[in-house]
């Protein structure tokens, strides 16, 4: 990156230092910050949304409908969310590829499960094998994010579907008295007030949602935590300009760091927000303010 | 090979005894149940030590972050908030990677290199901060009118917290720490996916599940038999933290007492 580092052999100190900070691997490593900040901002949206269907759902007045929102809050708490990532990975990516299988290739007659393989017809590959890597890529974040949605949108289900019931009866009897339908309260009366309900909820998800974000490096992202281990490693005079010993224990102290910040500022911006919309509101932190 | 051999070669897999070799072929439902099974040891083992060791430290932070002294406010403040803060996946990649450093200078850290050992230090710390946070929580929400009347009584100092504090920050704290429990159980899923190798293949239940799904490609199977497992034993915690609740909360009248939520809107 600078101009000096053309011949890294005769840098040392600080100089080496900058001049090994800035080698395109770690430009990479730096990119995959954003990464996880990209999986944040898309994914905090797409839960809200999973899970204000789950809570409608488990709302509902109409019996399977409601057992099925139920069912999806409650098997997504019980079990742990790393064996739902895990799970979520394959089955999407093979769920998908059957519904293309049936769409794209309809005289395929072979079984899809054969042994310990699971086998469908070229055109039905997802990504297809000549897609260039970036799309390979794209799909595997895709596959990740939407395997993070749908754990989450069960934990935001939970916490909205408290925050509608937490909306004083009163309220809501208010509305029917002046004739509003089951809609129409629910459109105009229940959403707009169940927010401050669900605030602090939502913060610890979004504070849960930031601390399961190294999870990605599972799901075989490359997020920060492989290029973590990737730059720590040893690296010798052979493989590297910059050979260095086992670093690794630096680098995931870097990661500690960042997510020990994050979660800093999360916290500060979301006691900001609360008071905002808690004030004049009869909850206790409008009370107090 | 019928099941009953099965289950005499594997159930005991994940800590040493019966067949070293995992399956080759076949993955059989009963090879399946019985592995995942025997994976489970090592999530109670880990998740039991981890939650009754980290009960003690976690009433020291809960203490010291509501004291007013500094010298003990401030290095509670700064452990809850370090482990709640960071991910636990990282913890674990960090504390593997610092014992490994460490192990060169001090052999005495070799142990810590090994799941069994640094896996479970990190989990202690982790839910002594979490913990500690919730009872800090209900430590400041203990009705003033209890203490004052302790003190009417003239129940003073270790006294008072023994008798009136301690057991009262319990009694709150416990829907709360019920949660806390369940999570744990469900962190300990995480040892063998970090930085701690799994040696002989002797790994917790994911680990199983995860090598099944691996190697028939079909996560159909394994994972729902590790669901089931985690039900099973998120249903034991809740019906073990229940009684608890119940001798807890035995001196109040029926009507007051505090129903525990079996799906709490907390998270952790």
């Amino acid at each position: 990156m600078f101009a000096y580092c053309t011949d890294p052999a005769s840098l040392d100190g600080l100089a080496w230092l900058a001049c090994y900070l800035t080698t395109g691997k770690h430009m990479a490593f730096y990119a995959s910050f954003g990464t996880v900040m990209l999986l944040l901002a898309v994914t905090a949206p797409t839960a809200l949304l999973f899970g204000f269907g789950g809570a409608v759902a488990a709302r509902a007045r109409f019996l399977p409908v409601r057992m099925l929102g139920k069912t999806y809050i409650a098997i997504v708490r019980s079990v742990p969310d790393i064996a739902f990532f895990l799970f979520f990975v394959i089955a999407l990516d093979q769920g998908l590829e059957y519904l293309r299988l049936l769409a794209l290739c309809p005289d395929w007659d072979q079984p899809v499960r054969q042994g310990n393989d699971f086998v469908v017809c070229s055109a039905a590959k997802l990504p297809s094998n000549s897609a260039p890597q970036w799309v390979h890529e794209v799909y595997g974040f895709l596959l990740a994010m939407f395997t993070f949605a749908i754990v989450f949108g069960a934990f935001a289900a939970n916490v909205l579907f408290g925050a509608m019931m937490a909306v004083p009866r009163a309220q809501i009897e208010t509305a029917e008295a002046y004739g509003m339908t089951r809609a129409q309260t629910f459109r105009r009366i229940l959403v707009p007030q169940m927010w401050v309900y669900a605030l602090p909820g939502l913060s610890n998800l979004w504070m849960v949602l930031v601390k399961a974000t190294p999870l990605l490096f599972l799901l075989g992202v490359e997020d920060i935590v492989y290029w973590a281990r990737e730059l720590g490693g040893s690296v010798t005079p052979r493989f590297s300009d910059y050979p260095h010993s086992d670093w690794r224990v630096w680098y995931f102290l870097a990661l500690l760091v960042f997510y020990l910040l994050l979660t800093r500022v999360s916290e500060i911006v979301l006691e900001r927000l609360m008071k905002r919309l808690t004030f004049g509101q009869a909850t206790t932190g409008g009370m107090a303010a | 090979m019928s099941c009953v051999e099965t289950i005499a070669d594997y159930a005991l897999r994940s800590i040493g005894f019966g067949e070293r070799l995992l399956p080759r072929e076949g993955y059989t439902l009963c090879q399946q149940f019985t592995l995942i099974g025997s994976g489970m040891i090592w999530n109670i083992y880990f998740g039991v030590l981890a939650l009754c060791s980290g009960f003690v430290l976690a009433v020291a932070l809960a203490v010291g972050k509501a004291s007013a002294n500094p010298l003990f406010r401030k290095p509670a403040e700064w452990v809850i908030f370090v482990f709640r803060g960071s991910p636990l996946f990282i913890q674990f990649f960090f504390a593997y990677l610092l014992f490994l450093s460490l192990k060169n200078s001090y052999p005495f850290f070799g142990a810590f290199t090994a799941a069994w050992a640094g896996a479970l230090v990190v989990l202690f710390l982790n839910t002594a901060a979490y913990s500690g946070e919730i009872f800090y929580g209900a430590l400041r929400s203990i009705p003033r009118g209890d203490m004052e009347a302790a003190e009417a009584y003239g129940i003073t100092g270790w006294n008072k917290f023994r008798r009136i504090t301690f057991p009262t920050m319990l009694r709150l704290a416990w829907p709360a720490y019920t949660n806390e429990a369940i999570f744990l159980f469900h962190a300990t899923t995480l040892v063998f996916f970090s930085g701690f190798p799994a040696w002989q293949q002797r790994g917790d239940a994911l680990y199983y599940a995860n090598y099944f799904a691996d190697k028939t490609f079909n996560p159909f199977v394994p994972y729902p038999i590790l669901a089931f497992y985690f039900i099973l034993l998120t249903l034991s915690v809740v019906g073990l933290f229940a009684l608890a609740s119940r001798r807890l909360n035995r001196h109040l009248p029926r009507e007051a007492r505090q129903k525990l939520r079996l799906r709490p809107n907390f998270l952790r």
